[in-house]
């Protein structure tokens, strides 16, 4: 039981911004038309390829062989999510700009 | 580096540091406005571009100024910048020569690729970083890794990786080059594997450290990469956007465990942001088509458990070219309902060239769009801008269902599953619920089918055998441009 307090006086910031973004979240996204529903999947997609920062630290402080080729693999496939998400989602939206006129 | 020491506990300080989450404060703050401009469609576009200018700024910042405590209490920066940047470069080029020469009607499983991607990097960056700790925790003799950061590392290793096959899987499956596996037992493997994995995970949690022994890591990678793929491998149809949804929202979660174990506020919002928003949307869109999660999950879709509706000793109506065009050309009102036999068959110019031609005759037509028409909500709605079909063309399931006793003709392009009648009659039905488009309430209905096979969810649709609607047989494309003419020529 010690441990499970410890555990949240430990991370106790993380816990409050993990349960703030949650709600956040919800919020945000709520009351969408369904006409969204792929860009908004295709934009949130790439807006996890904020791993990428985590590829991007490990890389940095990677000082053997495996740890270089894993992290080099690592910042690749996190740029792929990044950049493609970014660029398919404004493909999609290009569209219905277009058709506005 | 000083350390401020006026707070309850000692934070280590440098103007590099502050300046870094400085942007972390600023990059969450773009993620949530530009996901909130992403869910109204006049601001969706600068929505996207705000998230990718918060992403751009994060990256450069970690790369300029971030700082890792070394062993001994010193800092050092981020090294192998000039691989960084190497990968960097080779990751935008591929990802924007992939996203923009990728066909719109390709476009789901593009998704579903790049979401793979990041599930692979959370993965990758949970495998590279526990031998370092478990090296560390074994040098202070702990008696077990029974602590938040091996936790957010088997977390983030399982879900990434889990994210990682299930994306690869649901990209195959869209692609059409696996096939659905639907078995009742495969439902108990699945759960099977679960439970192997989280049981393996509390197993690496109370284990004593020992340096360098790192087997297990590989292993659990391995069970997580087995389980994604028997998760998705039973799930088929009309269900694989709510999964690619699912994967999306677990890819995010990934992501925060790395923002967890890094301490790293960008992160931690944007993944735990994409998390729960992904949840929301796999829910919403679970609703379209009038089904629970759990039975998505777990329900074998279509296949086996579709009783019922016999086949074989009914007929169809076929109706000629000619026919087809003097019926359009005398219509005061055309409703096209499109699906993705549509898109495959590339027809959606035409569509727009018939609805221009039946135009000039003083013949309205609409299209009818229901939400899940295409591969996922809105695909169609994208697929038809692409061929710059107005807006003011497209009508909503309800709106077209309205006036659908008013229309002299529907044509069915390509769509099966969402003019199905049992939805509506047919409780056995394993889409009995979903809400479709009453095609069958119009004064006649055309079905342009290349053949009498059943729809992407499998089941028998009864409309075709109804007493109003003619079949016409062929390639979408083929038989439109067909009919073109035919018009033309009248």
């Amino acid at each position: 039981m010690t441990d499970i307090f410890k555990f949240i006086t430990e991370y106790r910031e993380a816990i409050f911004i993990i349960i703030l973004s949650i709600f956040l979240g919800i919020e945000v996204i709520s009351h969408v038309p369904s006409v969204l529903h792929t860009p908004l999947m295709s934009g949130a997609n790439a807006i996890h390829g904020v791993v990428i920062i985590g590829a991007i630290i490990v890389m940095g402080h990677a000082s053997n062989v495996l740890s270089m080729v894993l992290g080099f693999i690592a910042v690749i496939l996190g740029t792929l999510n990044v950049v493609g998400g970014f660029v398919v989602t404004d493909r999609m939206l290009e569209m219905f700009r277009k058709k506005k006129k | 580096m000083d350390t401020i020491t006026t707070l309850t506990r000692p934070i280590e300080f440098s103007n590099y540091i502050s300046i870094l989450e400085i942007s972390y404060i600023l990059a969450s703050v773009l993620f949530v406005l530009g996901l909130k401009k992403l869910s109204h469609p006049d601001t969706a576009r600068s929505g996207n571009l705000w998230a990718a200018a918060g992403m751009t700024l994060a990256i450069l910042c970690t790369i300029l100024f971030h700082k890792t405590k070394l062993g001994d209490g010193t800092y050092a920066g981020i090294h192998n910048i000039g691989w960084i940047l190497a990968a960097l470069v080779i990751g935008s080029v591929i990802g924007w020569f992939a996203a923009k020469k990728v066909k719109m009607t390709a476009m789901p499983q593009m998704v579903s690729m790049f979401n793979g991607m990041g599930g692979a990097c959370a993965a990758l960056i949970s495998l590279m970083e526990f031998p370092g700790m478990q090296t560390r925790f074994a040098a202070e003799s702990a008696s077990s890794m029974l602590n938040g950061e091996a936790l957010a590392i088997l977390l983030g290793l399982m879900i990434g990786g889990v994210s990682f096959a299930g994306s690869m899987i649901a990209f195959g499956k869209l692609d059409e080059r696996i096939g659905d596996i639907k078995s009742p037992v495969l439902r108990y493997i699945n759960l099977a594997f679960l439970v192997l994995l989280f049981a393996f995970m509390v197993f690496i949690l109370f284990k004593e450290p020992v340096e360098g022994e790192n087997w297990m890591i590989y292993v659990m990678a391995g069970l997580a990469l087995v389980y994604g793929i028997t998760f998705v491998m039973p799930i088929g149809g009309a269900d694989m956007p709510v999964v690619i949804s699912l994967l999306n929202s677990f890819t995010g979660v990934a992501a925060a465990m790395g923002g967890f174990l890094y301490s790293n506020q960008a992160m931690l919002t944007g993944g735990i942001l994409v998390g729960s928003s992904g949840t929301i949307l796999t829910i919403l869109m679970c609703k379209a088509m009038n089904r629970s999660l759990l039975n998505v999950i777990i329900g074998a879709f279509g296949g086996s458990a579709a009783a019922g509706t016999q086949s074989g000793d009914k007929t169809v109506k076929e109706i000629s070219l000619s026919d087809a065009a003097v019926l359009l050309s005398y219509s005061q009102k055309v409703l096209v309902v499109p699906g993705y036999g549509l898109a495959v068959a590339q027809a959606q110019h035409l569509c727009h060239e018939l609805e221009n031609l039946l135009g000039s005759k003083g013949v309205e037509l609409k299209y009818g769009i229901h939400p899940v028409a295409g591969r996922m909500p809105g695909h169609m709605n994208v697929l038809l801008a692409e061929a710059d079909v107005p807006y003011e063309k497209l009508q909503e399931m309800e709106d077209a269902n309205n006036d659908l006793m008013n229309t002299d003709v529907v044509i069915v392009v390509g769509a099966n599953d969402v003019v199905n009648p049992a939805a509506e009659e047919d409780p056995a039905s394993p889409i009995y619920g979903m809400p479709v488009i009453r095609v069958w309430e119009a004064k006649n209905t055309i079905i342009m089918k290349r053949s009498m096979a059943k729809g992407y969810a499998a089941i028998e649709n009864n409309l075709f055998f109804m007493p109003k609607s003619r079949m016409l047989f062929g390639d979408a494309k083929a038989t439109l441009q067909k009919l073109i003419s035919e018009i033309k020529s009248i």
